[in-house]
């Protein structure tokens, strides 16, 4: 599994030992809390600068030149009268040095360069211009001349197989050979079950569409580049940029700081950074290129669609007898995962299953991780088939489930998970709920209200490596010093939290440098739900280590040994006798150093278990059957992520899930042309996001802490779990309200209108 | 003004945000202006277009503090405010009226700057996010967002605090479907969207005991 995920491609798991492993924390006096973020004024005042804000003196505007069909070559281009037209300093186009560097590496062969004369998918980048103000940028790229040669193109991957269909690539349209799991005997499964049930399943394409646009701003030093992006991670880009430009690590320095969203798109390097960094070096000034809105929803990521295909048997008693699933996706034109199978295989307990699925190149914009990638995708098929399955024996759904909970991962050589919260999700989830009360039906008959629920696991709770400093300044204040970002999930203010909790610090005194390749410490970028329980045990190691020399210092100051003694903020004190004590600012040996400096690193996880945290979620909604509109009117969300650091922020990450998981029930769906395979709705009017009206107001969050201890901190991760069985919850309570089963998402009026047309000339 | 809730309801002086149909009236009447101040400064009097290039002169009133700049036309009040002014508190997310992470207020009303010429803002009072703070102190409506955790990224958080403010200067003690309809055209892609109503609620809150 773990090979599969997608942060994890290029990262051996590795990182010195600490010293000595630290006990779990004993009764905690500030982490759990609700306390406000330690950045939020920043935030609220406009101070904090985002990289969209950014500028230098003497900085161009830069802006791409992109394909305007599905699949096209140039075949030619004319850049001169773009170098003509006011302001323009530097233009670039696929035969400007470095435009031919390889950009989406294939298995298979070569392709994809970084600007491409031959362009596989609508917004494929072609030339660039930096310009003295951004509207010179634009008028200029108009100014180039391209003449094209349209090629036929593939959008639906159904079709991307056939004979006769478009190649994307010269070698074919499969992006690998499909991965085929099998455990048991399906024939045997299928032939003990009572009941068994096939469907097939479709999930729309989403957009990520974060708010900040995705771009950068670049600046030459001679040999050595920095580089403010917008980013889920510093050092991935780092990576990237300083090997396309075939830069020593050391001279590209990557600063994040602030970023507007990312949820995935901004997890890697963008060709954005790097096409910055050649104009940059012809025009020898700095660079801002930052996409348009537009250009966001044709080439900043999305979730690829999948087709699933799901054949599932049940006993009467509730027993799962047998899985087959089938699951194909598009990554769009260039790799991406686009797997799905892992909940199949691991989330309820089942002796026979079999996975298969497989990509298929299309001529699309390119998918990226979208907040957890896979996942409520084959959580809609899967939680929709258990539903159907509960019916079909006449059992509850959450009875049914709970049944069915596994403690050992059955997909991972049924290793035991280092906790699961599972059960306690589901139960304590049903409860709170109030499941099993039928809603009271309103009074025009044309409403109808209806329940659903949904489990859901993520495939991974964080590990090494991480590395962090921890600085205490003779006054007892602290800066810490981490290279993770805060991509809006609250990072800064929980490991500041940790901090304080581990010292006795109080927050306020706590500065934090985070997100800078030159400055910070090397952390994985923040996704995968990873960023606390990877990056909060190194925080706690390096005050820890802080402590450790604070207390041998004071060990000799006060001639007691240092197992004796506890610091307390500002102060060293024994335990045994607390009269005996010194203030840290009285030690002379920290007086002659005045600085002490912590260095953590993340501990190891624990061999032959798996980490993983699990949620249910509980959905009430509302169908106006006339109109064929959805509305979420009342919502509860059950997350076992392991402990919660700051429950304010952790209900904040749930509730902006479940955002996410409504979008993706209702309304959220890229729209191509069959005619010109250019996407329809690159638009926030048109691709509809939630608004403040499309949720409920009525959301509630359950902590189920199944006490892990796998790490240091007992995290286990929040930001992806609570997205992953929102919409199948749903789909599950609109079948309850109307009796409808909608296979394929989002549950638009339109969709749900026709079915509801269908079911009634059924009768 | 009307007295409606729902988006229908409002009209040009619309309290909750911002109308597209407003924008329309109001761009429609900044056209107009140009097309006059066009044929009093030159000898061209049917002359209703100024080429991109051309820069023309306006006065702008920002958070009190007034500027004379030469603009073009075409350049929104965003564009100014953040290229101009260097004032980067007012974010651009669609820059097309789409998302409202540009809101300003323009004489008291919420407002997309990114849908707002600058030439159209002259004669106006306009109010950024920078003007709620006082010095290094947060207004009410900014203090109920830090306190509520009214924000994850914080990137549409300039837009929504602004649009609450002027939500609340015209509905000072707004029911939560008032609230919701109020900051409906104000994308949050993190989905803070629960915690922003708690905030506005507050908001309301300390604007009262506040004594305004
Ligand atoms: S930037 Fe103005 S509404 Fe989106
Ligand atoms: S806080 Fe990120 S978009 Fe609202």
């Amino acid at each position: 599994m773990r090979s599969d995920l997608y942060f994890l491609a290029a990262i051996p798991p590795e990182t010195p030992r600490p010293e000595g492993e630290l006990p779990p924390w004993g009764e905690v006096r500030i982490v759990g809390k609700r306390l406000p973020r330690v950045d939020a004024f920043e935030r609220v005042s406009g101070k904090a600068v985002y990289p969209r804000d950014f500028s230098l003196p003497n900085m161009l505007q830069a802006a791409i030149l992109r394909s305007p069909h599905a699949h096209a070559r140039v075949k030619s281009i004319d850049l001169e009268p773009a170098k003509r037209m006011p302001g323009v300093v530097a233009v670039l186009g696929p035969s400007s040095p470095g435009a031919d560097m390889e950009w989406f590496a294939r298995p298979k062969a070569k392709g994809g360069l970084l600007l491409d004369p031959h362009c596989r998918a609508e917004g494929d980048e072609v030339a660039a211009v930096a310009a003295e103000t951004l509207p010179q940028a634009l008028d200029a790229l108009k100014a180039i001349q391209v003449e094209w040669e349209v090629l036929p193109f593939v959008i639906d991957p159904a079709r991307a197989l056939d004979e006769k269909a478009p190649k994307v690539w010269d070698e074919g349209n499969r992006v690998a050979d499909p991965v085929i799991y099998e455990r048991g005997d399906l024939a045997k499964g299928f032939a003990e079950a009572d009941v068994v049930l096939e469907e097939s399943y479709r999930t729309p394409c989403e957009i990520h569409v974060p708010m900040e646009v995705h771009g950068s701003v670049v600046a030459w030093d001679g040999p050595r580049l920095t580089v403010w992006d917008t980013t889920q991670g510093v050092y991935a880009v780092q990576g990237t940029v300083a090997q396309r430009l075939g830069l020593p690590l050391a001279n590209v320095r990557v600063i994040g700081h602030y970023m507007g969203g990312g949820f995935g798109s901004k997890l890697e390097a963008g060709k954005y950074t790097v096409i910055a960094a050649l104009l940059a070096k012809v025009a020898g000034r700095p660079v801002k290129l930052f996409l348009s809105r537009e250009e966001t929803f044709r080439v900043g990521g999305n979730r690829p669609a999948n087709a699933i295909r799901v054949k599932a048997g049940v006993k009467k008693d509730g027993t799962i007898t047998a899985i087959d699933w089938k699951s194909s996706g598009t990554p769009g034109a260039y790799p991406n995962n686009t797997n799905t199978a892992f909940q199949a295989a691991d989330l309820w307990t089942c002796a026979n299953v079999r996975t298969e699925e497989a990509g298929v190149y299309t001529n699309a914009g390119r998918a990226r991780a979208f907040r957890a990638p896979g996942f409520p995708q084959a959580n809609w098929a899967l939680e929709q088939m258990m539903d159907a399955l509960a019916r079909a024996i006449g059992m509850d759904q959450v009875a049914f489930r709970l049944k069915n909970v596994p403690t050992v991962s059955q997909r991972r050589g049924n290793q035991p998970y280092t906790s699961t919260g599972l059960a306690g999700c589901l139960g304590e989830g049903a409860k709170a709920f109030g499941w099993g009360t039928k809603p009271k039906a309103p009074a025009d008959p044309a409403i109808r209200k209806g329940i659903g629920m949904a489990g859901g696991i993520w495939g991974y709770g964080g590990g090494p490596p991480s590395t962090v400093i921890v600085k205490l300044f003779s006054d007892g204040s602290v800066n810490l010093n981490m290279g993770a970002a805060d991509i809006g999930t609250g990072t800064k203010t929980v490991m500041a939290m940790v901090v304080s909790e581990e010292l006795g610090v109080p927050v306020e005194s706590i500065r934090i440098e985070h997100a800078d390749t030159g400055t910070t410490q090397y952390a994985t970028p923040s996704g995968g739900s990873k960023t606390v329980p990877s990056d909060s045990p190194a925080v706690r190691a390096a005050a820890a280590d802080c402590k450790r020399q604070i207390l041998k210092m004071a060990a000799a100051e006060l001639k007691l040994p240092a197992a004796e003694l506890k610091l307390l903020g500002k102060e060293v004190v024994s335990a045994a006798d607390p009269s005996k004590k010194v203030a840290i600012s009285a030690i002379p040996a920290f007086q002659r150093q005045q600085l002490v400096v912590g260095i953590g690193f993340r501990e190891p996880n624990p061999d032959g278990k798996v980490i993983n945290p699990f949620a249910a979620h509980f959905a009430e909604v509302e169908v106006n059957t006339r109109t064929g509109e959805v509305t979420v009117t009342r919502f509860l969300a059950a997350q076992d992520s392991g402990r919660v650091l700051n429950r304010m922020t952790f209900d904040n990450q749930v509730f902006g899930g479940v955002v996410f998981g409504i979008g993706f029930a209702r309304t959220e769906e890229r729209i191509l042309d069959r005619q010109t395979g250019k996407m329809l709705n690159a638009n926030w009017h048109d691709y509809k996001v939630p608004t403040a009206l499309d949720v409920p107001a009525d959301q509630a969050t359950l902590v189920v802490d199944a006490r892990d201890t796998a790490n240091s901190t007992n995290t286990k991760g929040v930001g992806e779990p609570a997205t992953i069985p929102t919409g199948s919850a749903i789909a599950n309570a609109v079948f309850d309200a109307v009796g409808v089963r909608v296979t394929e998402g989002p549950i638009t009026p339109q969709r749900l209108l026709e079915l509801l047309a269908r079911q009634k000339a059924r009768g | 003004m009307t007295e409606k809730d729902g988006k229908e309801g409002c009209g040009d002086g619309c309290p909750h945000g911002v109308s597209r149909r407003g924008f329309m009236t109001r761009v429609g009447a900044g056209t107009i202006g140009l097309g006059v101040a066009a044929a009093a400064g030159t000898a061209e009097a049917t002359v209703h277009e100024i080429p991109p290039g051309e820069p023309h002169r306006v006065t702008l009133t920002v958070n009190g503090t007034t500027h004379r700049l030469l603009v073009e036309p075409r350049e929104t009040l965003l564009y100014v405010l953040r290229e101009r002014l260097g004032m980067t508190a007012t974010k651009p997310g669609c820059e097309r009226g789409e998302c409202g992470a540009c809101t300003v207020l323009i004489d008291g009303a919420a407002r997309y700057a990114c849908l707002t010429l600058a030439v159209e803002a002259e004669g106006h009072e306009v109010t950024t996010l920078e003007g709620l703070t006082k010095g290094e102190e947060p207004g009410a409506v900014q203090r109920a967002f830090m306190d509520e955790d009214a924000l994850q990224c914080g990137y549409c958080t300039p837009g929504q605090i602004v649009a609450a403010e002027g939500l609340l200067r015209a509905r000072p003690d707004p029911t939560l479907e008032e609230i919701r309809t109020g900051m409906s055209g104000n994308l949050c892609r993190c989905g803070a969207y629960v915690h922003i109503f708690r905030a506005v609620k507050k908001a309301s809150v300390l604007r009262k005991d506040a004594g305004r």
